[in-house]
């Protein structure tokens, strides 16, 4: 049974509006809402919480019908992109602050407190001001205190965009674990397309207050159901394989490749290859490459300035040409080409 | 940031500026320094410059309290909201500054005096205005209620709205948003608009002389002295009302100082 059903929501903010915004999530599933800058993405949490007036449509949670309940009355947790820990206010009683308002007495907040704070391995942290905490630990506080009221449903607002990288990564290892301990139904947007294919099994991607397609990783990224979810999603190189060391190097395989990475990482993962970085060749290409493979030119785009040519190898690569190539290399489909790549050239996330 | 030395421009800056801070300083500072510690204690103990200080005091309290109960929540509403007119409002809020203090005493004359129409309003509960202390209040409350909301403003504004919608999603209603919240986090800023604005109040002359003369307030008092005996006579009660008001001064900074 669908857990969240958001149904044809018309909302009107300042500019901003949803229109006809409809969204299903199951009990525990975790759904990345993916679009550019300026989609209504804020918005259309913001509106799920209760903090914007619904002009038409509805809301349910367990099929409780929630559109015009109050945000206290909900119980759904919010996290901000930039925290917004109450900064008069010491982690200890920001992670309390929800139960303090529900009335929760004394003896079992500072128990869940406590168990939230463990969750996300910041006990050591309960005593001290926010102010006084790097990007990554504000997260947490701030996934913590949003966990510790026992959200139905768990709102995540570009929660991983202010960190750096390498903190990123260490947070978004955090979500996943606190998710698949509690199972709670998260909705998490973003704009970065990385983010969204590592996190999530489910992936919304919406443009100007509408949803233009929800499926897998692979259903929205094989199968664009618009051109705006192709362009946004660009003719990348994605691929997901695994990654063994061996003695030149990090070699990821998938489906027999092989391909030369620059990475710490081994296990699974997914990689990035910029089309523009691929180079094609109708001769065998003598480069310091270390990817090298022939395949079959399967399909050629014509983009105006710049061609798409795909190339089966027969794993699909997209590599892009400029028109003057295209006619240098005459190149046609089902003809035989080589591409090359640099193990620099792909991106390991 | 640069050194002050070797920079020509700087250095003319700062001699031109340091005539403006000699003018502040001087005259002050000269006032406070030349009285006598014992004929200031003996003006203290003058029954009429006593109860006239207490007066100026509590009267000024009274009108900060209707202001923080009235111009806070308005406070709020500018930081917060945008309506038709907000502009006008804002501009209404400015006001009391711009307008000379006496034609303010003849204004609040003609609505809370003995025939004006809020004046006739009250005297059924006994209140009156004219040459009482509700007139000195109200004196002022019109002229320094701009600061205090001015200031709350400030407050409310720098507070993130976010922090209450996290707030409302925690289980906290509006008011409780607003009251664990905003209110707290604006607080320095409400608690200086209120210490400038009783300050304000208690150096008020102009408008409240229209309304009360009798009770005096202590600026009051210190012209009818002058006036009346002279220079040598006036100074010490001066002098107290400027080392009055220094003192919340002090205090005031410190207060603000802290938070930055």
């Amino acid at each position: 049974m669908t857990y969240l059903a958001i149904d044809a929501l018309n909302v009107e903010i300042g500019g901003f509006a949803l229109r006809d915004f409809s969204l299903n999530a199951n009990r525990g599933e975790y759904t990345i809402i993916l679009g550019p800058t300026g989609a209504g993405k804020t918005i259309l949490l913001e509106t799920i919480a209760g903090l914007h007036p619904v002009r038409s449509g509805r809301i349910t949670v367990e099929g409780e019908e929630i559109t015009h309940l109050p945000p206290e009355d909900r119980r759904i947790g919010f996290v901000y992109q930039d925290y917004m820990l109450f900064p008069h206010l010491s982690v200890e009683r920001n992670l309390g602050f929800g139960l303090d308002m529900r009335r929760i007495d004394r003896h079992s907040a500072i128990t869940k407190v406590q168990e939230a704070a463990r969750l996300l391995g910041i006990e050591h942290l309960l005593p001290r001001m926010p102010a006084s905490l790097s990007g990554g630990e504000k997260q947490r506080v701030a996934l913590a205190r949003a966990l510790v009221i026992e959200p139905r449903l768990l709102l995540l607002d570009e929660p991983l965009s202010a960190l750096d990288p390498e903190r990123r990564e260490s947070l978004q290892q955090e979500l996943s674990r606190a998710h698949d301990r509690l199972s709670t139904t998260t909705l998490h947007v973003t704009h970065d397309f990385e983010e969204a294919i590592s996190l999530g099994d489910r992936i919304a991607v919406i443009n100007s207050g509408r949803i233009e397609q929800v499926g897998t990783v692979d259903d929205i990224f094989r199968h664009p159901a618009s051109q705006f979810v192709a362009r946004f999603m660009g003719a990348r190189n994605l691929f997901t394989g695994v990654i063994k060391h061996q003695e030149e190097g990090s070699v990821l395989s998938i489906d027999g490749i092989k391909i030369a990475v620059v990475t710490d990482r081994h296990g699974p993962a997914h990689v990035s290859i910029r089309p523009e970085d691929i180079l094609i060749s109708r001769g065998k290409l003598d480069s310091s490459a270390r990817n090298s493979y022939s395949g079959r030119i399967s399909k050629i785009v014509d983009r105006g300035p710049l061609i798409y040519v795909t190339v089966c190898v027969p794993l699909p690569f997209v590599v892009i040409i400029t028109r003057r190539s295209l006619t240098q290399m005459a190149l046609e489909v089902g003809m035989e080409v080589y591409i090359a790549f640099k193990a620099s050239a792909v991106h390991v996330f | 940031m640069q050194t002050l030395s070797k920079d020509w421009m700087r250095i003319s800056f700062l001699l031109l500026g340091g005539v403006l801070i000699l003018f502040i300083v001087w005259p002050l500072a000269q006032t406070v320094l030349s009285s006598k510690p014992g004929i200031l204690w003996q003006t203290l103990l003058d029954r009429e410059v006593f109860s006239s200080i207490a007066i100026t005091f509590y009267s000024s309290l009274i009108a900060t309290g209707i202001a923080f109960l009235t111009g806070v929540p308005l406070a709020y509403l500018l930081a917060r909201s945008t309506f038709p007119g907000k502009r006008l409002i804002e501009g209404i809020i400015d006001l009391p500054i711009v307008v000379p203090h006496s034609a303010v005493g003849i204004a609040l004359l003609m609505l809370f005096g003995r025939q004006g129409v809020l004046g006739r309003a009250f005297a059924p509960l006994g209140i009156k205005f004219v040459s009482a202390v509700p007139g000195i209040v109200i004196a002022m409350l019109f002229v320094s209620m701009s600061y205090l909301v001015n200031a709350a403003r400030d407050g409310f504004a720098s507070v993130d709205p976010r922090l209450e919608k996290v707030a409302r999603t925690l289980g906290a209603s509006q008011w409780r948003a607003l009251w664990h919240v905003s209110f707290p986090l604006a607080w320095r800023s409400i608690l200086s608009g209120m210490i400038l604005m009783w300050a304000r109040g208690l150096s008020e002359f102009g408008a409240v002389i229209i309304l009360s003369y009798h009770p005096t307030v202590a600026p009051v008092l210190l012209y009818t002295r002058f006036e009346s005996y002279g220079l040598d006579y006036a100074r010490p009660l001066a002098t107290i009302l400027i080392l009055s008001c220094l003192v919340v001064f002090v205090g005031l900074r410190m207060l603000t100082g802290r938070s930055r």
